[in-house]
């Protein structure tokens, strides 16, 4: 069984004497990012409200292309990406230091998160995806459905 | 043995079986393919929490009016601000966890006891701050009125604070008018014999819409979003023809057919997102106290090794690393 810990965090940033020590500097770390996180969903500000970029119009391949790269800040209020980006980091080192992903081999790392990801991805674009067509369908000039009463 | 099976030649290469490429033990490396399952599990249906959220954007709740309770604070408005104590014990918890594995390389037996125990502590003190969040969000706030066609009505007023105009909710209970009304109770003698009459709403439409006559400066508001991304409020006569016309039922608190948050829908993915996940935290905690009885009777000191804490472990920060994704869609978002 493998006692060795690797004893640093960002890249080499934050070293650690200890593997204790560093648990407990993950943990102020963690803290800090749900503060972060408390404080901007309580105070909401107005920056964060609306999105930064317009979707390209026209529809054309290249307008359709652009509004798919750049659909995180296209459709989405800056805030909520910044919250999405929070929690994937705190994911992150709760999975590396907490789960000691760090210290496994590559290939184990590689098995379960990438085939994790790859297919939450999937399932997430998926659903997203007809959720959004379902509310057109729903909500356009010409829906058959009333639902305003 | 060399009689019964014959050898290869291959012994200590790598084809040649005995080897571990993972370097993991099977009990551990069982433990990550099960993480990633129920990984996807849960994103299954953070997927199909979106899927019904993107379908009805407009209707959908703003979490920070829902959950704005804190316990022994009654009457102030405070979101998030228990999800946040919740997630710090819960993201505690995992450290008093990491720390017992920690202390279990070491052989230290006193340390890996401490640390389950306080493990253990932390993970109850969630599940109840769960039961209490649910029992809270069961009971309800200001009450609504559904239509019709399955929208919420709320209720509130406009008023000054600090100079500056917020449209403030008011409670069916400070509204509505007690009215004599005639009303055979449904009994199986009287009606159908398999069906029971279930629980009633506190009020009923025509005392609510009473109560909004007599009050003059309150206002209805429905779900959907103006172009500021707030709910719309509408004008005075706008909301009593809403309330006549289309109000069917007094709804107060939330289950899995009415909520006066919004759409029914948010109600039953609160219920069963947070639900399961509270279930995996509770089973956790057993499973932490199975172990921790067996850190106690040394079990693990005889067997020369504390993997199993290792392995309990993998599957209680699994619980924390689910609650992370919970918090940011169920709360923040």
């Amino acid at each position: 069984m493998a006692h060795e810990h690797k004893l640093e965090i960002f890249r080499g940033l934050w070293k650690f004497k200890s593997n204790t020590q560093k648990i407990w500097g993950v943990l102020a770390f963690l803290t800090f990012v749900t503060a972060i996180e408390v404080v901007l969903g309580i105070y909401k500000p107005e920056v964060f409200m609306h999105t930064w970029m317009d979707p390209f119009e026209g529809g054309g391949f290249f307008a359709t292309l652009g509004n798919i790269i750049f659909s995180p800040i296209v459709y989405m209020k800056p805030l909520n990406l910044i919250f999405i980006l929070l929690t994937i980091v705190k994911a992150y080192y709760i999975t590396w230091d907490f789960m000691h992903m760090r210290d496994e081999v590559g290939s184990l790392r590689k098995m379960v998160v990438w085939t994790s990801v790859f297919l939450i991805c999937y399932l997430i674009f998926i659903l997203l995806q007809e959720g959004g067509y379902v509310f057109n369908v729903y909500n356009n000039e010409n829906a058959l459905i009333k639902h305003d009463f | 043995m060399d009689s019964t099976v014959a050898s290869t030649g291959t012994e200590g290469k790598t084809w040649g079986g005995g080897n571990k490429p993972l370097k993991a033990s099977y009990g551990k490396m069982m433990m990550w393919f099960f993480i990633v399952s129920d990984a996807l599990t849960f994103s299954g249906f953070l997927a199909a929490y979106g899927f019904s959220r993107f379908k009805f954007i407009n209707e959908w709740p703003i979490a920070d009016e829902v959950f704005t309770h804190v316990p022994f604070l009654h009457g102030q408005e405070l979101p998030m601000i228990y999800v946040a104590f919740m997630t710090f014990i819960l993201i505690m918890s995992s450290v008093t966890m990491v720390l017992a594995v920690d202390a279990g390389h070491h052989m230290n037996k006193a340390k890996v006891t401490i640390y389950m125990f306080l493990t253990i502590i932390g993970g109850a003190i969630f599940v109840g701050s769960q039961a209490w969040e649910w029992a809270t969000f069961i009971q309800g706030d200001y009450g609504a009125v559904q239509t019709n066609g399955g929208n919420i009505l709320q209720f509130g007023e406009y008023v000054t604070v600090d100079g500056e105009e917020k449209f403030k909710r008011v409670s069916i209970d400070d509204i509505a008018i007690a009215q004599e009304s005639d009303r055979v109770d449904h009994e199986r003698k009287n009606g159908l014999w398999f069906v029971d009459e279930g629980t009633l709403p506190p009020y009923t439409v025509d005392e609510i819409y009473a109560g909004l006559q007599a009050n003059e400066n309150v206002l209805v508001r429905n779900q959907f979003l103006d172009e500021n991304g707030h709910k719309t409020v509408l004008s005075r006569a706008e909301s009593l023809k809403q309330i006549k016309e289309n109000g069917k039922l007094v709804v107060k608190g939330a289950n899995l057919r009415v909520n006066e948050y919004g759409t029914t829908l948010f109600a039953d993915f609160f219920f069963f997102i947070t639900g399961f996940h509270g279930f995996h935290v509770l089973s956790g905690v057993v499973i932490n106290i199975i172990i921790f009885f067996n850190v106690v009777l040394g079990t693990y000191e005889r067997r020369g090794s504390y993997e199993m804490v290792e392995k309990v472990g993998l599957y209680w920060h699994f619980v924390d690393l689910v609650w992370v994704f919970v918090f940011t869609f169920f709360y923040l978002v």
